[in-house]
């Protein structure tokens, strides 16, 4: 990253913000305020661009010195049976420190968004797969299929940066790549490439998709099957998709989890997953799990290797227990199991679900609540306010983050840590 | 702070002291001669004890994704071993893939002191780097990996001159924070990508078309020339595969002289004798170690249950997928940089191949002369987890136990094996060196491993017993950087450890060729890329030390 100091321009700054961890974006910053001037789009714009309102925290609502927002944080917790920790926008070191926090406070780890990441987690930990990361996709895609989401809607630059790329290591083309949406279309046009061909689309109604899925995992080991269609699609067609993903020398299949939001989507996954492996008996292939934004894949690979397990996790018997239904944050507040909730969220302003339980926000200046916090201690964003480091959606590349500038806000690893050592 | 340590029975094989009664003296974290006439702060009676150096286990998978991943897919592993929070230590779990915090503090709990990770990926280097850092208790350090990365790759196989792919080597090395060289099945990682599945010594690769016998040469001078402390750390060809002790062999022939560090070689040293075409090579890899004193080796000792084998050798994992247990598993193409397997193993005492890799891997131990050139692994978690250590010391140590335990397994890999005949006992000499001063000294690591002036205070204090198994698992105390750690085996104090790293001397200019190279086919930056001095210090927990390189005197 380069600073431009006279101007106040970075260039080479990467987004904290966004799964895919573009690291081009040239932004400018003048005085607490930020701009992105070249390669934002609708998630990174926003993510960067939020303006800073509080920089004092608040107690009930009034002013507060920080000190006795700890405290008062601190005496909650100490109060409290059963804490239960959520949001988790955040970056390593806020990750560390909130972890540490819970272990101590004998509370529970829970991502807002852990959904998502639980429907490929249950896959992984139940029959694993074979996975590939973005700069494979870059420099060796032949097909890419879209598994029933909408990528450029929660990734606007994938296409743009990893698909209709200029050039890959291989002499291959990448205009002529080959895309195909399955079970849904696309919202945009990112997935038409440079000279103007539209992906091949084959939509079904969304409650096909389970079903779409095992079709497909059917025919990649070769089944014959009686059925003619599933959810309206011919079962030639799908036997096309398939055979045109055992011709190719790399294939990927994506889908962004987040999207999937049906019950038991694990199983779903789990057949696309199983497409993949049967594929490389013969060819390459390999899948692509997108997701992650706004930290959510950093504090969970934190978590992973700090407690043996990647989300939703109690320490309330004094030892790291995982389980995605019984931690799951919203259910532990709607059934009255929880008795606190700090929401801690360092890159992300979505504010914290209104609860019938003392709540504490350890969170981004500008977040906006329903409902005022009984303490909200506003901090800075790893990568605007602090040096810090997030994970990129595909687990592997974990980025450098860059203070830009200095406005005074403390970062949340600090107050979480002064909130510990308090207790 | 100024601590007397008195009376011990020092083992300190660096500077040739084989049970000898001794004063130890500490002064601010270091060794000294004397306190000079200064009355100690502390003083501890070790009358009675045995005293090394702190344990170093030089290839240990301790950080870095495939661990994570391993986490991830193992949570009843986990639920099996759970560690509560208990006095300074923080709640984690254990077992096959622990979480670092357990890892630290069982390690810290055994009497070591330092572990290295011998898969960094250059592109996960941070995420090793962020896992170890989150160890405490331990000094560690990476092997960065290279030879199925498509930039190097492209260099050999366009003709480079070897200058040019030094650089890299060592722009890697810095850009990592690196102490070390690691190639993981040679171009085979990047062969699977182009699918294909095997890759012999002398097999081209499907795309470049060199060999692994090249990329080996390659690399192996490319650290020689640098001055690089240890040698290339090789992960062969062929790793599991029947047959494969000729490849084996064929590499430490290959390597025309050079300094050649082949790791976990019990997993290279099968034959395809007898009925079920699978023997022990060991011996012939024995006799070939004896006789090639540029090579050093570790064996990754397996031991019977339930583990993870967690590898960059992604074309072998897929192979060896249909072994797993549980049923599950990962393999993952990464960043044209390289790959990694992950797949979870059982290894059974009863079953025929497990049984004679068991007998194949302590054959290596008890074959090999020189025991400054061969070290003690399980590759954890790979052939067992770190925690088996104390039972494998055992197996060394004590032949009558051997015996027990050989009468156990699969009697048809016994018979096979020439174990049971084999009389050999490690010495606790010949252990110290097994365990800290070999590992010091093929790491370049001149103030660790021993027990001399000037030495950093990594000290474990045991009770001699003849159940040597029991002797390892809970030392008295542990000193890190002089500081009492570990009592009576229990954690008393907390602290952070160091990165160890080599800077070695390069060309700058390669940046520009990389820079183009990352902006056209990457996707990140390449300042992005490399590792900030400030991302592993920043939160002043650990410290770096470079080491020195000794570039031109071996050119």
């Amino acid at each position: 990253m380069t600073d431009n100091t006279s101007a106040k321009v970075w260039e080479s700054v990467p987004s904290p913000f966004c799964g895919i961890a573009s690291d081009d974006l040239k932004i400018e910053v003048c005085g607490s305020s930020v701009r992105v001037l070249a390669n934002g789009d609708a998630v990174t714009v926003p993510g960067f661009e939020l303006a800073v309102t509080d920089t004092a925290p608040r107690i009930a609502g009034e002013p507060a010195a920080l000190e006795d927002a700890v405290r008062q944080a601190a005496a909650i917790l100490k109060d409290a049976r059963l804490p239960v920790f959520s949001g988790f926008g955040t970056d390593v070191n806020d990750t560390r420190a909130a972890l540490a926090l819970i272990d101590k406070a004998r509370g529970v780890f829970d991502q807002a968004r852990a959904g998502g990441g639980v429907r490929n987690l249950l896959v992984l930990a139940d029959s694993g797969w074979i996975a590939t990361t973005l700069a494979e996709v870059k420099n060796r895609l032949e097909v890419l299929l879209v598994f029933g989401s909408d990528v450029e809607a929660a990734f606007p630059r994938f296409f743009e940066r990893f698909v209709w790329n200029q050039e890959t290591l291989f002499g291959q083309d990448p205009a002529k790549r080959e895309v195909i949406y399955l079970g849904r279309a696309p919202s945009g046009d990112a997935a038409v490439s440079p000279d103007g061909r539209r992906p091949q689309v084959i939509e079904c109604a969304p409650e096909y998709l389970p079903e779409l899925a095992a079709v497909l995992s059917a025919l990649a080991r070769g089944a014959s099957l009686q059925a003619k269609a599933v959810g309206g699609v011919p079962v030639g067609v799908l036997q096309g998709v398939v055979d045109r993903l055992r011709r190719s020398s790399y294939s990927v299949v994506t889908w962004v989890a987040g999207q999937l939001d049906f019950p038991h989507a694990d199983l779903t996954v789990q057949q696309v997953c199983q497409t993949v492996t049967v594929l490389n008996k013969e060819t390459r292939a390999a899948v692509l799990p997108l997701g992650g934004q706004d930290g959510d894949r950093t504090a969970s690979q934190v978590c992973a290797w700090l407690t043996g397990y990647p989300t939703r996790v109690s320490f309330a018997r004094g030892f790291p227990e995982y389980d995605p239904y019984l931690n799951d944050a919203a259910r532990m507040l709607s059934e009255g199991e929880a008795d606190a909730l700090i929401w801690v969220s360092s890159l992300s302003a979505a504010p914290p679900p209104a609860a019938a339980v003392p709540t504490v926000v350890i969170g981004r200046s500008g977040m906006r609540f329903d409902k005022e916090p009984d303490v909200f201690i506003p901090v800075g964003v790893p990568g605007i306010d602090h040096a810090g480091h997030m994970y990129r959606c595909d687990n592997v590349v974990a980025m450098p983050l860059y203070p830009l500038r200095d406005c005074g806000l403390t970062s949340a690893a600090a107050v979480l840590t002064a909130i510990e050592q308090s207790l | 702070m100024l601590i007397k340590l008195t009376g011990g029975t020092v083992y300190d094989p660096a500077n040739g002291i084989n049970g000898q009664v001794r004063n130890l003296f500490i002064r601010d974290g270091r060794i000294v001669h004397s306190l000079n006439g200064a009355t100690p702060d502390q003083e501890y009676d070790l009358r009675g004890k045995v005293v090394m150096a702190g344990a170093i286990d030089m290839h240990t998978h301790i950080g870095g994704g495939k661990v994570t991943i391993a986490r991830n897919l193992l949570p009843e592993d986990h639920r099996a071993d759970p560690q509560p929070r208990r006095g300074l230590m923080r709640a984690g779990c254990g077992h096959a893939a622990p979480s670092t915090l357990t890892t630290g503090y069982r390690y810290a709990e055994m009497g070591y002191t330092a572990g290295f990770e011998p898969a960094v990926l250059p592109i996960n280097a941070r995420q090793a780097h962020m896992e170890m850092a989150d160890v405490p208790l331990l000094d560690v350090g990476g092997y960065v990996m290279l030879g199925s990365d498509d930039f190097f790759l492209r260099l050999l196989s366009s003709g480079s001159d070897q200058q040019l792919i030094n650089d890299y080597v060592a722009w890697t090395i810095h850009s990592a924070k690196a102490i070390g060289i690691k190639v993981v099945n040679p171009g085979g990682i990047s062969a699977f990508k182009f699918n294909q599945r095997m890759l012999d010594l002398d097999e081209k690769h499907a795309y470049y078309g060199v060999t692994p016998r090249q990329i080996l040469k390659s690399l192996a001078r490319a650290v020689h020339e640098l001055g690089v402390p240890h040698p290339l750390h090789v992960h062969g060809c062929n790793l599991g595969v029947p047959g494969n002790v000729e490849t084996t062999l064929n590499t430490i022939s290959g390597i025309e002289g050079l300094p050649m560090h082949l790791t976990h070689i019990q997993f290279h040293s099968y034959g395809v004798e007898g009925d079920r075409k699978f023997s022990s090579g060991a011996a012939r890899i024995a006799e070939a170690i004896n006789a090639n004193k540029n090579i050093t080796i570790d064996v990754g000792q397996i031991l019977f249950g339930q583990t993870v084998t967690a590898s960059g050798d992604s074309m072998r994992q897929h192979a060896n997928a249909g072994h797993a247990h549980p049923d599950k598993w990962v393999c993952m193409d990464i960043e044209c940089d390289a790959g990694c397997g992950v797949v979870p193993f059982k290894y059974r005492d009863k079953n025929f191949v497990n049984a004679l890799q068991w007998c194949i891997g302590l054959e290596t131990f008890l074959l090999v002369d020189d025991p400054w050139r061969v070290f003690l692994t399980t590759d954890h978690p790979n052939g067992a987890p770190f925690t088996t250590y104390p039972h494998l010391i055992r197996l060394l140590m004590d032949k009558s136990f051997r015996n027990d335990m050989l009468a156990a397994i699969n009697p048809d890999a016994a018979a096979l094996s020439t174990l049971g005949s084999i009389d050999r006992e490690y010495s606790l000499y010949e252990i110290a060196i097994l365990t800290r001063a070999g590992a010091a000294r093929l790491l370049g690591l001149t103030d660790r491993g021993h027990l001399g002036a000037g030495a950093a205070a990594d000290i474990t204090v045991y009770t001699e017993q003849a159940d040597k198994e029991k002797m390892f698992t809970r030392p008295d105390y542990v000193f890190k950087d002089g500081e009492l750690v570990v009592r009576n085996g229990e954690v008393v104090k907390v602290v952070w450890g160091n990165l160890h790293t080599v800077q070695p001397d390069f060309d700058r200019g390669i940046e520009t060729r990389l820079r183009d190279y990352f902006d056209r086919y990457h996707t990140m930056k390449l300042d992005n890329f490399i590792i900030n001095d400030w991302e592993i210090e920043g939160d002043g927990r650990s410290k770096i030390l470079v080491h020195p390189c000794h570039q031109g005197a071996r050119s």
